[in-house]
């Protein structure tokens, strides 16, 4: 409670409220619940629903008011239990059940359903209601993974106001008037928003469902556990439910420093992924008749030999380990001891699609500090694709707060319409549209109005890392006292390479060792739930590496396109079916619940260190994730902690060559959906990757006269890919886009990754046609 | 005493004009008879005095609101919080309430007149831009405005450095689009932003703290704004001598239904009474067919009805709020004796059910419902139980007691006007209102049409299923 | 079908600009879309939310609440019967019956050869001129059974065209600022300061 804090009266007792805070809010941690449907605390009130009318008196006689929408004042008598309100709390909840269906028993809202409870505990327990009631077509898709039943609806605006307020995607709307008032999309406009199943989640009602959980359980069969979603490193709090051993859904829970109870679609709906088809159940082994299922005990016997007979051999360079970004605090932490202990110096969980981790040995911010700075700078890919709470928590900060966006981006971005400034560099410059910018005096003086927090990743995948973080190097030295968060984007990134798993050197990251592995010189390469062929940039780089590497050794839980091949193949536990703890991008350390068995024998992966380094010969002196947690805990990650490790930094160089030829910039960077293991496997969201394509500024097409979805053939000094092509006036002429990493759906669509080098500071392209 | 042809609806009088002066030509509307009576001279005037200047003026004027709330022009141009600019004017030109009619009159006849108005407004209050919002079904008003606006613009009276001073200032013509919640000053505001008609909560919204686009807004209706000429070239001690002290100068009255000459008239505030307007010679000359008066609605579609016993109260705020009902827009509706009462009060509830906005949970779902059972009891299916359940269901709308007339023959004391309400706005309790009127005033007219008690279906809530 | 033509988008645009937020035009937008085609079609709802910058479902949103606007054709002509206590009180039902009889439709619908729709309406700021009429927003007053028919025998044949526009046209007069008198909008976030003759006349008038 603050200093200032405001003495008001609720039913006779007295109680400091917050100044500003609404009534219903300060009753409510009083212990006096004021029924509700439309007020949501994460959004602005509207006073709608008037069931939380109450009787405040603030000096001049006791008068009925939503007490959603007053805020305390001193000496103020709040009567939640008098006569008029209780008449007109009762007579509001029989009129907002007057044209509500009494459709509990099939309805998935039943048994956690606001409107039921508040009937319930507020209602008149009669209706009088006797006339035919409002009648709409049954649920009616509004997107591909909600749909709205406008007969239950009690038009309490809140998924109306998440749209418009919170995602900024108001593609949901009132139509009508008065009694005949519903919520709609526009005519074959879907509501395809990144975030639409908050509003399935905040409904009161059952007029929203996800259809990833309709019909699946009731309420109250569920069982629940608190944990982290670790679909990106923003790490939001999440509600795990669960039945029968099967993960049902997840719910946003509202931790004030990270995700205010939001979720994006991707975090929400994956957790189809975890009894996907597709999991690694049991060890496997190739052989010549393709892969075997086998014994933890022969796989590990295997492993050991393969891993002894390299080490002894050819010594410790020629073991590489790649990944450790998707799993917990814990499974990094031991992987990292089995390395240092066998001298293993190549591991990375980055797959050359992040920045180096001196990142994060940059003075940081926490995502609180950045929603209040003064200024924030993207030097990052687009939020809204990547990290999307954290998007929707800095969409907040300018539209509700004073924070101002200065953007560096390549393509324009999901802030872009909320950006002070949006400024657009080509691949290779960056720095020099950085340091014109910052000559700008506006541009200054609002540099020096405040904090300012710089939010840094990868914006550009076909440009090299070190590329982008000579310009953040630059843009850090440029602002006084600036400091980062950092935009890695896997879940556990970031403590995956505080907990020991980042590289020795930059001769020890992926790339090298990818390099080293494709000239032969990798004897184990192991893949500690990656997929370089899927996901690291340069993809020839990375065939070339799994086919010259010795043996492949994948320890994944989904069979991937790196893992058809492996040597062997380790079933892993995913989220969900492990304990443990995650650190989010601005290093906060939050919990990893287990709430389901892994399919089959699949185990942890710090399990699988743990006991490799035992057959090795090394004792870890651990044997369970409570003694691993423990090592945490002593380093400062415990739960709950904002954990930072330093890194060292030196000053990155970088030469990009004069264009010759090749005159067109390519821009790739990550979008929502991709044909990523997590996607790719939940049926929900399979779908809603768009496919390869490349987007190109129509002034280009039309000079070359190509339609928009006609083929066109890019190419660089490395390769050359043909795609389908769609117009985007958001691009500059010299430069074109694409999504990284998406499924190509159509057999003869090329793959951007083969134009992309990763020995090339930039790519750049021709456009061609397809004649 | 005439009428006008080509202001239909207008009657003329030896009286006191302030708002309808020039309504006797038939040209009234042109730049040129504006000018040639008087027109703008107010603003000349004004331009020459400061803001504070004027504003005091109008402050000591006691103009009164005209679109319903009858709240002092020149107090609510004073509340706009300090320092905070742009300050915005909306002019109310929606007219809807059921029995007003006069601000179309005012536009589509003097609209300079309305204009310089506004100009006047704008330059005491510091208002550096006006909206203009005319209710969308007002086809000739839309006209004559546009046209006035266009005239004022070419002459100079609108726009930069008017008539050389440093007052500059754009007056911009909105068209709503139909519906009456938007009449609603904080639902206008809304609209204007290109929303859902909409009403805001006050608090926090009252417009003159934050209004349109946030900022400090003062709305004001047509007639409200058209006195303000008057004021500016005759000064208030003039205005003030018209009318009584809490209701000073005149206002227009729109009286229809069942009187002999319905029709608007500009009276003299505050004195003149009920009686005078339903039975005078120079006003509606009495009931249709020498009928009895049954009851009459004193002021605009949401007022509680008035009978016969209260035809001698003035048309003065406070004693007709005592009395149980409200003048709002200055509409008086009649109904004499032929008058099938619950089918009346039908239409009414009928209005407001079909205007709801759809925000609040009462008026929404409550205005229909009341509706319904309305229309049952008026089509002969109702029992006496609806008659109750009017009642009740208006209570979830407005709690507590409800303000009526009195009555010697139902020896009903009057309940005081206002009552609690459950809306953000007036429009649901206003679905109630004719209904409680007319069943507390004339609750044999009900029973007579309804069937005894069936036993009544109640739905137990607990059919809404079990939890856990 | 239908988007604005060009001198309705040059239009829209000059109506944007007198708002400092172009969500303001919404309704005079719709207005012209209206005015242009007889009643708002997708297309043109699709086009006046980018020019304005919002999505189309906001402006369905906006479009739907207000009684005006039409979002299926209706009649050339659009006959609406005030039906609210005054004009019922004097027979607004008669009038009504006999609009239904002549055109044999009923209340809601529309002739088969698209002339005309028949709707009862709300209260039309003419109480004391009951029981009246509007045909495309131009009145009626004190109308009689006879006159009803009457009138639509003389919209029939076209007797009326002069006096009543389609549907859709609302004002024939359109407001212009010109760009030499016009003060201009300004986004109020540009704004802080008192407007210039508050400051300019502390003392004295603004002249
Ligand atoms: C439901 C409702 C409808 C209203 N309709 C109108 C209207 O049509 N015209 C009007 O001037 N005021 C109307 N008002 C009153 C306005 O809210 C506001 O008080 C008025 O425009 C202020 O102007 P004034 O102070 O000049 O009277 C309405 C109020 C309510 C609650
Ligand atoms: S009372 Fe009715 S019209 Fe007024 S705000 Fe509430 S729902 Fe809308
Ligand atoms: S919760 Fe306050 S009005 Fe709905």
């Amino acid at each position: 409670m603050s200093e200032q804090s405001v003495e008001i009266t609720v039913n006779g007792k007295t109680i400091s409220a917050e100044p500003g805070e609404m009534v219903i809010a300060a009753a409510e941690r009083a212990g006096e619940f004021i029924p509700r449907f439309c007020y949501h605390p994460r959004m602005s009130s509207v006073g709608m629903c008037r069931q939380c009318l109450v009787e405040i008196d603030t000096g001049r006689g006791p008068m009925l008011q939503p007490s959603c929408m007053v805020p305390v004042s001193p000496g103020m008598t709040v009567d939640t239990e008098s006569d008029t309100t209780k008449q007109a709390q009762e007579g509001i909840l029989e009129l907002l059940l007057a044209n509500h269906p009494l459709d509990c028993p099939v309805c998935d809202k039943g048994g956690e359903c606001p409107l039921q409870d508040q009937a319930f505990s507020h209602g008149p327990g009669e209706s009088r209601y006797i006339e035919e009631k409002r009648h709409y077509e049954k649920p009616i898709d509004i997107s591909s993974l909600i749909m709205l039943d406008r007969e239950r609806c009690v038009l309490c605006d809140r998924c109306t106001r998440f749209a418009d307020e919170v995602a900024g995607d108001p593609l949901i709307h009132f139509v009508e008037r008065g009694n005949a008032t519903q919520v709609m999309t526009y005519p074959d406009e879907p509501f395809s928003s990144h975030f639409s199943g908050n509003t399935a989640q905040i409904c009161p009602v059952g007029a929203l469902t996800a259809k990833p959980y309709r019909f699946k359980a009731r309420p109250w069969d569920l069982e629940q556990a608190n944990s982290t979603c670790t679909s990106c490193s923003v790490g939001c709090e999440i509600s795990v439910h669960s039945s029968r051993d099967r993960v049902l859904r997840y719910q946003g829970i509202d931790n004030d420093d990270v995700n205010w109870g939001w979720l994006c679609d991707r975090g929400r709906f994956n957790f189809e992924s975890i009894h996907a088809e597709g999991r690694v159940t049991e060890p496997l082994i190739k052989t010549a008749d393709g892969h075997q299922a086998t014994s933890w005990n022969a796989a590990m016997s295997i492993t050991t030999e393969l891993l002894n007979e390299s080490l002894a051999s050819a010594g410790a360079s020629s073991v590489g380990v790649i990944g450790g970004a998707r799993g917990t605090n814990e499974d990094a932490w031991a992987w990292a001891q089995l390395c240092a202990a066998l001298g293993i110096e190549r591991h990375d969980p980055q797959l050359g699609d992040g920045l180096p981790a001196a990142l994060l040995g940059m003075p940081r911010a926490t995502i609180r500090e950045m929603a209040s700075a003064a200024t924030v700078v993207l030097l990052a890919p687009d939020l809204k694709e990547e990290l999307p709470v954290l998007y929707l928590r800095l969409r907040d900060a300018v539209v509700n707060g004073s924070t101002r966006i200065i953007e560096f981006t390549s393509t324009g971005s999901g802030l872009t319409r909320h950006a002070w400034r949006s400024i657009r560099h080509g691949a290779g410059d960056v720095g020099s549209t950085i340091s014109a910018t910052f000559a700008d005096a506006d541009v200054q003086a609002q540099l020096s109005s405040g904090p300012v927090v710089v939010v840094a990743g990868r914006g550009n995948l076909a440009t090299s890392a070190d590329v982008e973080f000579a310009a953040l190097q630059q843009l850090m030295t440029a602002v006084d006292g600036a400091t980062v968060l950092p935009a890695l984007r896997r879940g556990n990134v970031v403590g995956a390479l505080q907990a020991g798993l980042a590289p020795t050197s930059a001769a020890s990251d992926t790339t090298s060792t990818l390099t080293a592995a494709a000239n032969g010189q990798i004897e184990v390469l192991v893949l500690l739930g990656s997929d370089p062929l899927a996901d690291f940039p340069d993809r020839d780089l990375a065939a070339a590496a799994l086919n010259g590497a010795g043996r492949v050794v994948s320890i994944t839980g989904h069979m991937n396109a790196s893992t058809v091949d492996a040597d062997v193949v380790l079933p892993a536990a995913v989220m969900s079916e492990k304990t443990g703890s995650t650190t989010n991008l601005e290093g906060r350390v939050a919990p990893i619940a287990k709430k389901v068995n892994t399919p089959g024998v699949a185990r942890a992966d710090w399990m699988i260190a743990v006991e490799l380094a035992d057959r090795l010969g090394h004792d870890l002196g651990v044997s369970s994730v409570e003694g691993i947690s423990e090592q945490l805990t002593s380093v400062g990650a415990g739960v709950g902690s904002v954990w930072s490790v330093p890194f060292e930094s030196s000053a990155v160089e970088v030469n990009v060559a004069p264009k010759g030829g090749y005159d067109v910039d390519l821009i790739v960077s990550r979008v929502m959906y991709d044909g990523g293991v997590a996607t790719a496997s939940s049926p929900s969201l399979a779908g809603l990757a768009n496919g390869r394509s490349v987007a190109v500024n129509p002034a280009v097409l039309e000079q070359l006269g190509i339609d928009s979805g006609e083929m066109i053939r890019l190419v660089s000094e490395h390769g050359s890919a043909e795609l389908p092509v769609c117009p985007d006036d958001r691009l500059d002429r010299g430069t074109v886009w694409a999504a990284f990493g998406q499924p190509g759906r159509e057999s003869g669509f090329g793959d951007v990754r083969s134009l992309i080098s990763s020995s090339a500071p930039v790519s750049r392209i021709r456009i061609e046609r397809v004649s | 005493m005439t009428s006008f042809p080509w202001a239909p609806g207008f009657i003329d009088g030896d009286r006191p004009k302030i708002v309808t002066s020039r309504f006797q030509y038939e040209d009234s509307h042109t730049l040129e008879r504006y000018l040639a009576t008087g027109g703008y001279e107010g603003l000349r005037s004004v331009l020459a005095r400061s803001p504070h200047d004027m504003h005091e003026e109008v402050r000591s004027s006691t103009l009164l609101g005209r679109g319903g709330a009858g709240f002092p022009a020149g107090v609510k141009w004073g509340l706009t919080p300090d320092g905070v600019f742009p300050r915005y004017l909306v002019v109310n030109g929606d007219e809807s309430e059921p029995g007003t009619y006069k601000d179309r009159l005012l536009m589509e006849r003097d609209p300079h007149q309305l204009i310089e108005g506004c100009l006047i407004a704008c330059y005491a209050a510091g208002l550096s831009r006006c909206f203009l919002y005319i209710r969308g079904e007002m086809a000739l008003a839309q006209e004559r405005v546009a046209q006035a606006l266009n005239d004022a613009y070419a002459a100079g009276f609108i726009g930069k450095n008017i008539l050389g001073s440093s007052f500059s200032i754009d007056i911009v013509l909105h068209w709503g689009a139909g519906a009456y919640v938007v009449g609603e000053e904080t639902a206008l505001i809304e609209s204007l932003e290109g929303n859902r008609g909409m009403p805001r909560l006050k608090p926090p919204y009252f417009p003159a703290a934050i209004g349109l686009y946030g900022q400090p807004t003062i709305v004001n209706n047509v007639e409200t704004l058209s006195n303000l000429p008057f004021i500016a070239t005759n000064g208030a001690a003039e205005y003030t001598a018209i009318g009584t002290e809490s209701s000073p100068g005149t206002r227009m009255v729109a009286v229809s239904g069942h009187v002999r000459r319905p029709g608007v008239y500009e009276i003299i505030n505050g004195t003149t009474t009920f009686r005078d307007l339903l039975y005078g010679e120079e006003f509606c000359q009495g009931i249709r067919d020498d009928n009895e008066l049954k009851a009459f609605v004193p002021g605009g579609g949401s007022a509680p009805w008035f009978l016969p016993d209260q035809l001698d109260l003035p048309f003065e705020g406070r004693l007709v709020g005592a009395a149980g009902s409200m003048l709002g827009s200055g509409a008086i509706m009649v109904m004499d004796s032929t008058t099938d009462i619950p089918a009346a009060a039908l239409t009414l509830t009928k209005f407001y059910a079909h205007e709801s906005c759809g925000k609040c949970v009462p008026c929404r779902e409550g205005g229909t419902w009341l509706m319904r059972i309305l229309d049952r009891v008026v089509e002969g299916t109702g029992t006496t139980d609806d008659l109750d359940l009017l009642l009740e269901v208006g209570g979830s709308i407005c709690p507590g007691d409800m303000p009526h007339a009195a009555s010697a023959d139902l020896q009903l004391e009057a309940t005081p006007f206002p009552y609690k309400m459950t809306t953000i706005c007036f429009v649901g309790p206003s679905a109630y209102v004719p209904v409680h009127s007319a069943l507390t005033l004339f609750r044999s007219e009900f029973e007579a049409r309804v069937a005894p008690s069936r036993t009544r279906s109640r739905i137990p809530v607990t059919a809404v299923g079990a939890g856990s | 079908m239908a988007r604005l033509t060009d001198e309705n988008v040059t239009l829209a645009k000059e109506i944007i600009d007198r708002y400092p937020r172009a969500k303001s035009a919404l309704i005079p937008l719709l207005h012209i879309a209206q005015e242009q085609d007889g009643w708002v079609t997708d297309e043109a709802m699709r086009q006046i939310a980018e020019l304005i910058g919002v999505t189309p479902a906001e402006v369905l949103g906006t479009g739907t609440f207000y009684e005006m606007f039409k979002f299926e054709p209706v009649g050339k002509y659009l006959i609406n019967v005030c039906g609210t206590m005054s004009c019922a009180l004097l027979g607004a039902d008669d009038l009504m019956h006999a609009a239904e009889e002549e055109l044999g439709i009923h209340e809601g619908g529309t002739t088969d050869d698209g002339m005309f729709t028949l709707h009862r309406a709300e209260c039309q700021a003419a109480c004391t001129e009951a029981p009246c009429l509007q045909v495309n927003y131009r009145y009626r007053f004190r109308t009689t059974p006879v006159e009803v028919r009457q009138l639509i025998s003389d919209l029939r044949n076209g007797r009326l065209d002069d006096e009543i526009p389609p549907h859709g046209t609302l004002a024939r007069v359109r407001q212009h600022i010109p760009a030499d008198k016009g003060v201009g909008a300004v986004d109020p976030s540009q704004v802080t300061s008192p407007p210039e003759w508050i400051t300019a006349s502390a003392e004295g008038g603004a002249s």
